[in-house]
């Protein structure tokens, strides 16, 4: 039922990225002054998403800056008769590993500090690879993007176990918790690595890898 | 490209280049859907007005509901968490339940709902802002930390929530997007 080696764009058509409809494409897509309107949403219609590298860069790039003072800075502090506690991302997995949680060590792990690098470095490679143009494994690839753009919102659980913990904790000067820096940054972290994922357009991977198969 | 036919009741089709999911076709999707989003309505209700967690620790107990985080933030001068919380698990969450049942009601009754197409691109661009999922683990990483100091004692809205966590994933498994947009280019 396939018309093999016919791609949307050799046939000029896209599929609307609202809607999912197949439209034409005439006068050769988008320009700056001229867009053509989905025929059943009214959303603009595009090959490929606009701007898909240079934004997906740039959100890649600010999500690693703020990777480090995320990791640098507490969390959250903990002040218990007076005496105040401060814990990191990292010292709060150890902090559980060396209670005997290791299984939520190992969630804290993979999490906070496995998910956010794994993201980041998987899209700077899948921009590298788009382009130098390589025609290496594009369906591997694909992949690799659709677990990036999975993956992501697990990033999230340290942000809720802060939130979690300064609710219940707060019982003036016998015990309070307060949530620190590092995790506005880490916050920053994960809603900017989940923009990136959204913006990279996965067609771009199959762009230079001919008609075949 | 690829030409589709009509996918058949409860099966999928993928891309065969890159496998990426083309179309669905739940069993009952419609009913399914609606009713979860009904159910998820009042679990939401539910989870928000009772207590969530109880923390005891030396006499003194301080009781939660799901905002209480979310205003402690604020307080904190952490607005910045304050504002991402309240969108993933009030905002984006109310906003998806909110436009199911707006699109699917009507659709259900043989009427297409006025706006339909700004209401979808709303709910495509909530989708993945909504992560009561995550929150669960939140949860679960949470209270054995907190063992060691004192007793947390679990309230009516966290069982509500969890059900919400689940009743919302059905919805979503269920709801076909496609089938809704046929109908509204129809109506044209």
């Amino acid at each position: 039922m396939s018309a093999p080696g016919a791609t949307g764009l050799s046939i000029s058509c896209a599929s609307c990225h609202e809607c999912g409809r197949l439209c034409r494409l005439p006068h050769g897509g988008h320009s700056a002054d001229f867009e053509t309107l989905c025929s059943r949403c009214g959303s603009g219609l595009h090959y490929r998403k606009p701007y898909s590298l240079q934004r997906t860069w740039a959100f890649v790039i600010a999500a690693a800056i703020c990777y480090v003072p995320a990791n640098l800075f507490p969390v959250m502090t903990v002040i218990s008769l007076g005496d105040a506690d401060s814990e990191t991302i990292l010292s709060g997995a150890i902090y559980l590993l060396t209670n005997g949680m290791w299984p939520l060590a190992l969630i804290v792990f993979v999490a906070s500090i496995c998910v956010p690098i794994a993201k980041i470095i998987s899209l700077v490679t899948l921009l590298i690879s788009v382009h130098r143009r390589s025609s290496w494994r594009p369906a591997d690839r694909t992949r690799l993007y659709r677990a990036t753009e999975a993956i992501g919102r697990w990033s999230m659980v340290d942000i809720y176990v802060d939130t979690i913990l300064v609710a219940l904790v707060s019982l003036g000067n016998l015990a309070t918790i307060e949530a620190g820096t590092g995790a506005v940054f880490f916050g920053a972290v994960v809603v900017l690595t989940m923009f990136a994922a959204e913006s990279f357009d996965p067609r771009l991977i199959w762009d230079n890898c001919g008609a075949e198969s | 490209m690829q030409r589709l036919g009509d996918v058949p009741e409860g099966a999928t089709a993928r891309c065969p280049r890159c496998g990426g999911l083309l179309r669905k076709n739940p069993r009952n999707g419609l009913e399914r859907a609606l009713a979860l989003a009904y159910s998820a309505a009042i679990l939401f209700v539910v989870a928000n007005s009772f207590p969530f967690l109880s923390f005891e620790m030396k006499g003194e107990e301080t009781q939660t509901t799901l905002a209480t985080g979310i205003i402690d933030m604020y307080n904190q001068g952490k607005w910045e968490i304050s504002l991402l919380v309240a969108f993933t698990i009030v905002i984006a969450p109310v906003a998806q339940i909110a436009i199911l049942i707006y699109l699917l009601t009507p659709i259900r009754l043989g009427r297409v709902p006025y706006g339909l197409p700004f209401a979808f691109r709303v709910l495509r661009h909530m989708l993945p802002w909504s992560m009561m999922e995550v929150f669960m683990i939140g949860i679960l990483v949470a209270i054995p930390k907190l063992m060691g100091m004192a007793s947390v004692i679990p309230g009516i809205a966290l069982f509500a929530f969890v059900l919400l966590m689940l009743v919302l994933a059905g919805a979503n498994a269920a709801f076909d997007p496609e089938s809704v947009w046929q109908r509204h280019e129809a109506a044209k």
